[in-house]
């Protein structure tokens, strides 16, 4: 990993404006844990909503995208990329910064609010729990959408797609795709750590695991290979 | 501010030389072929690379500078594949046309970071004699984004130039400077070919490459349309009578003496004097001394005036 790679990445993203969209998620979803906690109705009524639907369904996918397609697509977009390319740097060293940067970023910005959700709702095991799940999660989903931003011009369209689409509407559906799936995984490790069993889980602890090492190494393979193979827009003048 | 007459300490230090080849090199988009067969070897000097819009030229300097694959043929830089080969940095700075800059960086740090990239032992030291050589220093604690399009340029030269590299490629670096920036960054670029490194730049401003660069490449719709210096390949275009203005102590009678010679396509005569057309440039040159002597006439003054590169720029385009 290069740290000065890292250091722009990170001044980049926390300069750009959609920095700020990182925050109304995290923020809705401890309101909403604490409006459940105030209503005097059980746990096991609001939490799964609360901590499966806003915080593992939409916070932590969203927050990833944002961060993941903004460490590199930005660059490659506004053509900054260039003056990092340009540079006699293996390019595993680019994209193991990029992705630490977005790893370390949607972590801090998931994993603190759903830990205070996880406290609110049931314990501080089920906060921990959350919280490492989350770091699974935003480390599978760096990479993936990391990887999304070499493969296509619109990566924040097609990583919804995957999200909404993929993970949501044919998660629920279809059952096979559970087990390519980051937010399977991610339920499953919030299950298996915490204490409460509030979560519904499809995929076993094992699998959970090796998929998400499937989906970090293929996503940083792929990124570093499409990296090298990196071509300035076609241009004809 | 350093003074223009004071040449860098850093471009006129001398480098290892280092070429850049390219053979039967082509690039298509689908069905548009935008470089077409293109062989030529870049080696130490400034060379200008000239072409009408849609030539071709952006297209061959993103080859060159890795960040494009020749559809067919081979490029080389210092004997090195471009494309797929970061190494090749180490030797090669490159300004890109498109003005991206991290603007949220000063220039120091936008320049230090370039050192740091580049892994050079004193990143800090470097990037402020590549500061000093664009005369960047009073601005390079300004945010980048508050710079005007020639300052910024000017801290992408300073970027490209921080690790000393043999090759420079530079895609019209004149933009968005003011006159004395121009003729600093002019000043800047012979010292830098002067001390053998292989400096390209395009432009598609003439005076500017006739300024900086007597050595061409030029290009017209893809293809390779000259290359070498302007002054030669406007000799070597014999179907193109060469423009002479003369002026002598007789000028109507010179006229008529030089119309008589074989080498002379046409006289015009008028009151600032005589325009003759001729049809060979060696022969012509050789045969009006003899005539003016023989005919008593002195010869006052004797201008070529299509050997511009605007002339030879012209031609070319128009073949």
């Amino acid at each position: 990993m290069n740290p000065t790679v890292a250091w722009i990445t990170l001044r980049g993203l926390i300069g750009r404006r959609r920095f700020l969209l990182l925050f109304p998620l995290p923020v809705l979803l401890i309101v909403l844990a604490v409006v459940g906690r105030t209503s005097g109705v059980r746990y096991e009524n609001w939490g799964v909503p609360v901590i499966d639907g806003i915080g593992f369904t939409v916070m932590l996918p969203v927050i990833a995208l944002i961060v993941g397609t903004g460490v590199l697509g930005s660059e490659i977009d506004d053509g900054t990329i260039t003056h990092i390319l340009a540079k006699p740097l293996p390019r595993s060293e680019i994209v193991l910064a990029k992705l630490a940067v977005a790893f370390g970023v949607t972590l801090v910005a998931t994993a603190v609010p759903m830990f205070v959700a996880g406290v609110i709702t049931h314990s501080v095991r089920l906060g921990v729990a959350c919280a490492v799940a989350c770091a699974l999660g935003a480390l599978g989903y760096s990479a993936v959408f990391l990887a999304l931003s070499l493969l296509t011009r619109r990566p924040v369209l097609v990583g919804l797609l995957y999200v909404l689409l993929w993970e949501s509407l044919l998660g629920n559906l279809l059952t096979g795709t559970r087990i390519l799936s980051i937010h399977q995984y991610v339920l499953t490790v919030a299950n298996e750590l915490g204490d409460s069993k509030l979560l519904t889980t499809h995929v076993g602890w094992p699998a959970a695991l090796i998929m998400s090492g499937v989906f970090v190494a293929g996503g940083t393979i792929l990124s570093i290979d499409r990296l090298r193979s990196f071509a300035v827009a076609g241009e004809t003048s | 501010m350093n003074t223009v007459e004071a040449p860098p300490a850093g471009a006129a230090r001398a480098v290892t030389a280092k070429t850049v080849e390219l053979v039967n090199v082509s690039r298509w988009y689908g069905n548009v072929v935008a470089v077409n067969d293109v062989t030529m070897t870049l080696g130490p000097g400034v060379t200008g690379l000239l072409g009408p819009n849609g030539a071709g030229k952006t297209t061959l300097l993103h080859m060159m500078s890795g960040f494009l694959p020749p559809s067919q043929g081979q490029l080389t830089v210092g004997g090195a594949p471009a494309w797929r080969n970061p190494e090749v940095y180490r030797d090669l700075g490159l300004v890109s046309e498109r003005e991206s800059v991290h603007g949220f960086l000063t220039a120091r740090e936008f320049v230090t970071a370039s050192a740091r990239m580049h892994r050079l032992p004193q990143p800090e030291q470097a990037a402020r004699r590549a500061i000093e050589l664009v005369e960047m220093t009073p601005a390079q604690d300004r945010r980048i984004e508050t710079f005007s399009k020639g300052m910024r340029q000017r801290t992408r030269v300073a970027a490209a130039l921080v690790h000393d590299p043999s090759v420079l490629l530079l895609d019209e670096p004149f933009n968005g400077m003011d006159p004395r920036q121009r003729l600093h960054m002019m000043d800047l670029l012979h010292s830098m070919g002067g001390a053998g490194r292989t400096v390209l730049f395009s432009s598609h401003i003439l005076e500017e490459v006739e300024q900086v660069s007597g050595t061409v490449q030029v290009m017209v719709a893809g293809r390779l349309a000259a290359s070498g210096d302007y002054r030669t390949i406007r000799r070597l275009m014999t179907h193109r009578p060469h423009v002479f203005v003369i002026r002598s102590t007789d000028d109507r009678r010179l006229s008529v003496a030089l119309i008589a010679e074989e080498s002379v396509n046409g006289v015009d005569l008028d009151a600032s004097g005589l325009t003759v057309r001729a049809g060979d440039y060696g022969t012509f040159t050789r045969a009006l001394p003899r005539i003016a002597l023989r005919e008593g006439i002195r010869v006052r003054a004797l201008v070529p005036s299509d050997e511009s590169l605007e002339s030879v720029f012209s031609y070319l385009v128009s073949a």
